[in-house]
């Protein structure tokens, strides 16, 4: 459906609700790439500085309908692969992103956006080469975030869906909603399922055995076509 | 509400937007397209006074001028920092904005929302930058059809010399300089446009737009759009 890619180089996804440790692990394979010779890069969801200020601008006066959060997300998606994501695909090197089209679909749908439409409008997505999916219950996850986390954020727990004026209570119930949606997604986007209730190093090894797969043709360096040259 | 003609209501192109309940859209929708330079503004701001005096409410509304985004985009498009697809995208965020927060509210209010540009110019210019033109317009499903699309028609030849007298002479982005279509400003203006307008033109059908021959004086054009915006309001309000 996405963007298949002939690039040399893989992109690895991590999905899942807060708190379902996705980022732990993928800084942890970030880690072990690494010490292997690869040429890492790593993105992370909302992060364009070019449509960083637009999207601070909408949050902070509370300006954003579920369309328009929708369509900022995808135009900062859309920076950062035509600036972060293609360029070291085709040099061959490994990109890592925390949370990727499906964080989308599966928070722009609670919120009643059209799930044809915002799966439209991330057509231009490049297809991840692996996108794993960390699934935990959601009595897990809360009692790892709400111990941990100093406050909640208005978007972030979902206030302006209007569920709970209690924020707290909100959270819950909006990552429940969007926990239903990733279960949705697993089949229709074959997403690589890890169950995140096992240790962190049982988690880990099984990514990184998962990955080891995807790596044969993977060059240790930038490769020498690429490589900068002087006049 | 009840002089609102059972023949009259809403539509969106596409998919929509999520809560808007189109039979509270009372208002009338009126769309200037047409190329960069072709006189649109002139005549928005003519025909906003006129349409007052004869008692209608009117919104008025361009592209770039939403609350949200539009700072957004004269940023990054000052620093020609967008890749094709981004910019796409971050037109697609203005649009939506002013589509939500300002047309339909005042839609709902009965105004008459008079905007210079639509969907259209965004459609062509996603499609000159060589996207997917079914991906462009299932992402602007989100939009209502309007009342009426009046495409300003011109020739590249006769945009030039307004360019040229323009206090600010050829832009960037309206030179399409973006994607290297000529070696310079006057050579890519010519092409980027010449591409717009054959857009243009392919969609008079596709989406019904009354065509105005833009080489004639403003004065003409003018009564020509005062003519059929009056008969389109006697007939539907």
């Amino acid at each position: 459906m996405y963007g298949d890619h002939q690039f040399p180089g893989k992109l690895f996804i991590v999905e899942g609700i807060d708190g379902s440790g996705k980022s732990t692990q993928l800084s942890l394979l970030q880690q072990w790439l690494k010490r292997e010779g690869y040429m890492v890069f790593f993105s992370e969801w909302n992060s364009s500085p070019l449509v960083k200020e637009t999207t601070r601008r909408g949050k902070r006066k509370q300006m954003l309908t579920p369309t328009t959060f929708s369509i900022l997300h995808a135009t900062d998606l859309a920076d950062r692969i035509e600036r972060h994501i293609i360029p070291p695909l085709k040099a061959g090197a490994i990109v890592l992103a925390d949370r990727y089209i499906y964080t989308a679909f599966a928070r722009d749908t609670v919120r009643g956006v059209s799930p044809l439409w915002v799966r439209e409008l991330y057509k231009t997505a490049v297809k991840p080469t692996l996108a794993f999916y960390f699934r935990v219950p959601l009595e897990v996850s809360l009692k790892r975030i709400l111990s941990a986390r100093a406050g909640l954020k208005y978007y972030e727990a979902g206030l302006d869906l209007g569920l709970s004026d209690d924020i707290e209570e909100s959270f819950k119930l909006f990552q429940g909603m969007i926990r239903e949606k990733y279960e949705g997604m697993v089949d229709e986007f074959g997403l690589q399922v890890i169950d995140a209730t096992r240790s962190i190093e049982e988690q880990q090894n099984e990514v990184r055995a998962i990955v080891e797969r995807e790596l044969g043709d993977v060059p240790k360096r930038l490769m020498t076509d690429y490589e900068f040259r002087e006049d | 509400m009840e002089n609102r003609p059972h023949n009259h209501e809403f539509e969106f192109y596409g998919e929509g937007l999520p809560d808007v309940d189109l039979r509270e859209l009372v208002g009338r929708l009126i769309v200037i397209e047409g190329a960069d330079g072709v006189g649109r503004s002139t005549q928005v701001s003519m025909l906003k006074p006129w349409l007052e005096s004869n008692g209608h409410a009117v919104l008025d509304t361009g592209m770039t001028r939403s609350a949200l985004a539009g700072k957004g985009i004269k940023q990054a498009k000052a620093g020609i920092t967008l890749g094709p697809i981004s910019l796409t995208l971050f037109y697609a965020t203005d649009f939506a904005d002013r589509i939500e927060n300002e047309m339909i509210p005042a839609l709902r209010a009965g105004f008459i929302v008079l905007t210079d540009r639509y969907i259209y110019s965004l459609i062509a210019r996603a499609i000159v930058r060589g996207l997917d033109p079914k991906w462009i317009k299932s992402v602007y499903g989100l939009a209502l059809k309007p009342d009426a699309v009046f495409y300003l028609r011109t020739k590249v030849s006769d945009l030039i010399p307004r360019v040229l007298t323009s206090p600010t002479g050829f832009d960037y982005w309206e030179s399409g300089m973006d994607i290297h279509l000529g070696d310079d400003l006057f050579d890519s203006f010519v092409e980027y446009q010449k591409r717009m307008l054959s857009v243009f033109d392919s969609m008079i059908d596709e989406y019904g737009f009354g065509v105005i021959d833009a080489t004639q004086p403003i004065d003409a054009i003018y009564r020509n759009l005062q003519r059929q915006i009056g008969r389109l309001l006697r007939e539907t309000l």
